[in-house]
């Protein structure tokens, strides 16, 4: 891009024009708005006694979020049998109805591991338009119309940028940007593309080992001060959207595979069980709070809830700890396996095991499982909640769960 | 006014605008150009924008733009064929006869006359039980499968009624078809049972006949880039320092049925080792053609000298036609030269040192040499005739 390009891009941007306002309901990437998992403020009450409002079919596979922006909910899956066919699907939230189903070709490898899919990364929005990445590296932008904004497919122009155990990574909208992670042995990488154009802002050169973490969005002074957290095994990089420049970073390595939570400034990386980081204005590196090796997160990501941490271990042991110094509080078992991580609305947390089992537990001290129901399919996706319903699909089903 | 301004200029820079009156050729003509890395894109945008405002009359020209299209402008064109279509079927002006007659012409677009049958099935569901049972051989991979789907339907039915011999043939029929493996497995199994013999090293196109040498040092996995002999000259009668001493060429002949050349039974479990695997295939005439790649090893892959692919992702998983690579084959002998490495993990899980290739065409089918009979050049001097012969 032209430096006078970028400069236009940059007003736009300051101005407000291309992220819209988030909607209260809202729901437009993976673990949510500010990709922490929570709605602090709300309490979904028949969500919570988990009953289904409305399911949906889906066509092929798919372990992607829902998405959900206004009163549309967007779900990606890929169908046929070398997992090829690529499909967005726009569902009507107050009742399922199916309003429109893109499918497009993938034009990178599509090989996985069977448990997972081409469908595996969350799409994220802007308000007005779906950004859709699937694990063969086909990026397409549609409006909320379904009518397609511009499409790249990004083996194409990195032809090694590919996991034959298939890819999971969400794209993140931060400042403005479409931040794209795409990390895998043999070639890494990361992009910041133009949300308008499809146009690479920045491409910079990543850890070469498989990665499934997604990114995490860092708050600013002003959303457009915002900075992506991109995790890997070397560490959690903090980079400025815009422009691709590290900010600061955290070497200490992390996981692979449960992504960093953010909570008032703290940033909780899963590295060495959670380690917990801040930056200090004037600092040129963060501050290490605390670290804590009893934290050790299975799958799932760490989320902060009210006043405490929650971390799901790979038994299926809920640990309580404080986020101020990492020490755990309590513990409660539930029923795992579990592949996707936890939601939170007010003080009711959601599970759901790969069995299908939905959990609730509301945190009053202590955890306490309050509601289970069996939706009876295989669930690996992480839930969204919007409104007054919590949404989590299936490869099959796609249901609202409240309202 | 200041922001509406820039907003106004942005709009103008980023969105080239389209000429009102441009017509659909001239739309895909500029989706057409759109290229890598986001190259094209503000033409594009713009095109495809007034594009998908366009009404059902567009459909069959974009379709019949894909053929010939680069992949990423194919997905741009089928973005747009996608709206007009949908909003075409609310409106009840879908062309189903134009879209039939798109879906059975095999000179088009395979992906794209799949497209018009799904979209033609919306209006006429019946057109599966018109079409589908003539697509045995079909270019498309997606309407062989259905079609196979019914012959082996068909054939289990028999079977179940004890009529063995039509059952035998409408296996074998199913057989002909098939080219995924899951239905592949699903017709050998009775088949074989009706004691036909099955091969499947002929039926998927499996490379069965190597020379190897080996092992080179990947200690580190620094062989991935280093250029050994094998790399520069083909000759079957050398011998080079290897890892552990001085390695030469030797024959190795897969019995395995799905072509899996195991290199730690070859030679010998090294770690930490490179293998390269020389053989040729005899293309009757100059071709387009897929090499199709199973390995959980890193490799690289020559055609004819000219270096087609390298990845080096070690133990991350491997199947059946896990790399799809484009080749253009000359009439006569082609050499293929392989470079398996291993690396050095100790997990149970990473040991595996092997690979399988075949060569087909887009859809997945076989392509045969000139003599299938002497495929693969059964007498290993041949072999190092031909092999040597097209280094010279």
């Amino acid at each position: 891009m032209t430096r006078g390009y970028l400069s236009l891009a940059m007003a736009c941007i300051l101005s407000g024009s291309i992220v819209t306002p988030s909607h209260a309901a809202d729901w437009r990437q993976f673990r949510g708005n500010d990709a922490t998992g929570v709605v602090a403020d709300t309490e979904l009450v028949s969500a919570a006694d988990l009953t289904v409002a409305w399911k949906a079919p889906l066509e092929g596979r798919g372990l992607s979020s829902p998405i959900i922006v206004g009163d549309k909910v967007i779900v990606t899956s890929s169908s046929g049998y070398h997992q090829d066919r690529l499909h967005v699907a726009c569902f009507n939230a107050a009742d399922g109805e199916l309003l429109w189903d893109r499918q497009f070709w993938a034009t990178g490898r599509t090989m996985s591991h069977p448990k997972t899919c081409n469908a595996a990364p969350t799409p994220a929005s802007d308000g007005e338009r779906i950004y859709a990445l699937f694990s063969s590296d086909d990026l397409i932008c549609l409006n909320l119309q379904g009518e397609l904004q511009w499409y790249r497919g990004l083996m194409v122009d990195f032809p090694n940028a590919s996991n034959s155990l298939g890819m999971a990574q969400s794209p993140l909208i931060v400042a403005g940007t479409l931040v794209v992670q795409i990390e895998n042995d043999s070639q890494s990488l990361a992009l910041g593309i133009d949300p308008l154009t499809g146009e690479s802002r920045w491409t910079s050169d990543r850890p070469k080992r498989a990665n499934w973490t997604s990114p995490a969005v860092l708050p600013g002074p002003t959303p457009a001060e915002d900075l992506v957290l991109l995790q890997s095994s070397a560490g959690l990089a903090a980079v400025d959207p815009l422009t691709g420049k590290v900010v600061w970073n955290y070497g200490n390595g992390a996981s692979t595979i449960p992504s960093s939570t953010v909570h008032q400034g703290t940033v909780y990386i899963p590295s060495n069980g959670i380690t917990a980081v801040k930056m200090s204005p004037g600092s040129a590196n963060p501050e290490v709070l605390w670290n804590e090796g009893k934290l050790g997160p299975g799958t799932a990501s760490p989320i902060v809830v009210g006043d405490q941490l929650l971390v799901l271990n790979r038994a299926g042991v809920l640990l309580g700890a404080n986020p101020e110094d990492g020490k755990i509080a309590w513990q409660k078992r539930l029923e795992g396996p579990f592949s996707s991580s936890p939601v939170a609305a007010g003080s009711h947390i959601y599970f759901f095991n790969e069995n299908g089992l939905a959990q609730v537990v509301k945190l009053d001290g202590e955890g306490e499982i309050t509601k289970t129901s069996d939706l009876g399919e295989t669930i690996l996706c992480t839930p969204a909640i919007s409104g007054d319903g919590v949404y989590v699909r299936s490869d099959k089903t796609l249901w609202k769960i409240g309202g | 006014m200041r922001r509406w301004l820039c907003l106004f200029v942005t709009a103008m820079c980023l969105f080239p605008q389209v000429a009102p009156a441009a017509t659909p050729a001239e739309l895909l003509s500029q989706i057409r150009a759109v290229g890598p890395k986001g190259t094209g894109h503000a033409e594009a945008i713009a095109a495809v924008k007034a594009l998908s405002q366009a009404d059902a009359t567009a459909l069959l020209p974009i379709l019949q733009a894909i053929d010939g299209a680069s992949p990423l402008a194919a997905n741009w064109m089928l973005g747009a064929f996608e709206t007009i279509a949908d909003r075409a079927l609310d409106e009840k002006t879908l062309p189903a006869k134009d879209l039939e007659a798109f879906a059975v012409d095999v000179k088009q677009h395979p992906g794209a006359r799949r497209i018009a049958y799904e979209w033609l099935l919306k209006v006429d569901p019946t057109a599966a039980d018109r079409l589908i049972p003539g697509m045995l051989q079909d270019p498309s991979a997606e309407f062989r499968r259905d079609a196979v789907a019914r012959k082996l339907k068909e054939a289990e039915t028999l079977l179940a009624d004890e009529k063995t011999d039509a059952a035998k043939s409408a296996f074998e029929t199913a057989l002909s078809g098939a080219v995924d493996d899951d239905q592949v497995k699903a017709i050998i199994k009775p088949l074989r049972e009706l004691g036909v013999k099955v091969n499947l090293q002929e039926h998927f196109g499996f490379l069965a006949h190597w020379e190897l040498i080996g092992p080179f040092d990947n200690t580190d996995k620094q062989g991935f880039d280093v250029t050994y002999p094998p790399e520069q000259e083909l000759k079957f009668d050398a011998s080079y320092p290897g890892k552990m001493g001085e390695v030469k060429w030797t024959e190795f002949v897969t019995e395995e049925e799905y072509g899996t050349v195991d290199l730690t039974k070859a030679l010998a479990p090294h770690k930490g080792a490179i293998t390269y695997a020389a053989t040729t295939f005899d293309s009757p005439k100059a071709q387009a053609v897929e090499l199709r790649l199973g390995t959980p090893n890193a490799w690289k892959l020559w055609v004819n000298g000219e270096l087609v692919f390298a990845r080096d992702e070690y133990h991350r998983g491997s199947q059946l036609d896990q790399y799809r690579v484009p080749v253009s084959l000359k009439a006569g002998a082609n050499s293929i030269l392989l470079k398996i490495c291993q690396n050095e993990q100790t997990e149970d899980w990473a040991q595996k040192w092997e690979y399988q290739i075949r060569v087909c065409d887009h859809a997945g089918a076989a392509i045969t040499e000139v003599d299938t009979q002497t495929s693969q050049l059964s007498v290993p001097g041949d072999l190092r005739l031909a092999l040597e012969g097209r280094n010279e």
